[in-house]
């Protein structure tokens, strides 16, 4: 059976939706930085990045970058009215001060007390950690975008990572291809799921249990092709 | 007081084999190309400065900057966040050969390092990392309700960091996001010099707009028309 699930688009999209008016977010390299794509109008956000820019913009039409201007993925950006610049300790001050309000990143594996688990593997290769494990202390929400299972269809959703570790207990919300789950009191708590999966099938899919609060609504996202 | 250096190679002349030596910038942004080259250029005329510590957020891209110096053998470890980049192959050989040593630190942590470092504090608790392998052998401590990682200062012999205007005494300012680095590495390190766009007289930067105030940076070199890493990179330039 060929699992429905939702594409990265659609994870952007609906994390996206959360995006709170006036907010300051740092999102991830790599997928999390779709989220920007898809900001609901009207909703003022001012991005961070890491190496030093408050308030970037779109990439640049090309052939315009100017390279001194770039984002933490070293792609250039555009800088928005408004905006500053600001060296590293400043940055990581912001970071770990607890003055963003959002950060989102990417998984290998999320645990039910969230813990993360995004910067590699195993022992092989080339070790790389970048700004990651400040990133996942000090926003007031760390959220995680990721599909629900890995490619050969194990659950990213864990009683206990067992990749080496990004940050402990620091995982606030995650969004997944299937459902929508907060992070709390050490268990994950399901706020929306794909209306075609049943509870019994999500959990199946889980490497944890999933309890519920409440009513656990229709994860409904546009199909964005 | 006048600072000015009058070359590049000048300014690189006194560096040590087996240096610890800050290079700012965050990819190419920020990166003080010149300096850079001018240390490859001495090391292939007389061997030296080799078995050099280089501090920076990555390890290099393509095979010009530091990746020009790792490949050309000047490096001996590399401490940084995110020695991955669009072309890391310089580094990986030599890493996965078991030729070069790497230090990972989390990025905020090793900004902070080297900020305490010039601010003169020996040690301070930060929560990244707590709990992961990166903070294996090192004190944590309870604040509050929270654990906290240990982390020392990191100083340098020399940082070599690029700045767009500066004054014959060391003040300077940044452009952009190329800003990253350098003002903590100018504080940290014994003797730091750097390179500038544009060479001013005193009085000539506006003294509400300096970023690293003359007081940490020891020389100054004019480089007109300042290579950007990146633009290079991308027009296939190799220095190695």
């Amino acid at each position: 059976m060929t699992q429905q699930k939702l594409s990265s688009a659609q994870i952007a999209w609906r994390a996206a939706q959360d995006l709170e008016d006036g907010a300051y977010v740092n999102l991830g390299i790599g997928f999390p930085e779709m989220i920007a794509t898809f900001q609901p109008e009207g909703r003022d956000i001012v991005y961070h990045t890491e190496n030093g820019v408050l308030g970037f913009g779109e990439a640049p039409k090309p052939g315009e970058e100017d390279w001194d201007l770039i984002n933490a993925g070293k792609k250039a950006v555009t800088l928005n009215p408004g905006g500053a610049f600001f060296h590293h300790a400043d940055s990581f001050s912001m970071v770990r001060g607890g003055h963003l309000d959002l950060a989102v990143l990417g998984a290998y594996q999320i645990a039910q007390n969230g813990d993360l688990a995004n910067w590699r593997i195993g022992n092989k290769g080339v070790p790389a950690v970048g700004g990651a494990m400040d990133l996942v202390h000090g926003a007031k929400r760390v959220a995680v975008v990721t599909d629900h299972v890995t490619k050969d269809g194990k659950p990213k959703l864990v009683e206990t990572c067992t990749f080496p570790l990004t940050g402990v207990g620091c995982v606030t919300r995650v969004y997944s291809s299937l459902a929508v789950l907060d992070v709390e009191d050490n268990r994950f708590v399901l706020r929306e799921k794909l209306p075609t999966l049943s509870l019994d099938e999500l959990q199946n899919l889980t490497g944890a249990k999933l309890h519920t609060d409440g009513q656990v609504d229709d994860l409904i996202v546009p199909s964005l092709d | 007081m006048d600072k000015t250096i009058q070359s590049p190679s000048d300014a690189v002349a006194d560096i040590p084999d087996g240096a610890v030596v800050m290079i700012g910038g965050f990819g190419g942004s920020g990166a003080p190309i010149e300096l850079i080259h001018a240390l490859i250029i001495r090391y292939k005329e007389t061997g030296s400065p080799k078995a050099l510590t280089i501090i920076n957020n990555n390890a290099g891209n393509g095979a010009i900057g530091i990746a020009g110096m790792v490949k050309a053998g000047l490096v001996k470890k590399m401490i940084c966040s995110f020695p991955r980049s669009s072309n890391a192959a310089v580094f990986n050989e030599k890493y996965l050969a078991g030729e070069i040593e790497l230090e990972l630190v989390p990025q905020g942590t090793l900004a902070e390092r080297i900020r305490a470092a010039g601010a003169g504090i020996p040690a301070f608790y930060t929560p990244a990392s707590y709990g992961t392998e990166l903070a294996e052998g090192k004190p944590v401590e309870e604040f509050d309700g929270k654990m906290y990682v240990r982390e020392r200062w990191l100083k340098a012999d020399f940082a070599l960091i690029k700045g767009h205007s500066g004054d014959t005494m060391g003040n300077l300012t940044y452009r952009k996001a190329a800003r990253n680095f350098a003002p903590l590495m100018a504080m940290a390190a014994n003797r730091t010099v750097a390179q500038v766009s544009e060479l001013l007289s005193p009085g000539g930067i506006n003294p509400e707009t300096v970023i690293t105030p003359g007081i940490f940076v020891d020389g100054v070199v004019h480089v007109a028309n300042a290579q950007q890493e990146e633009a290079l990179l991308r027009a296939g330039v190799e220095h190695a």
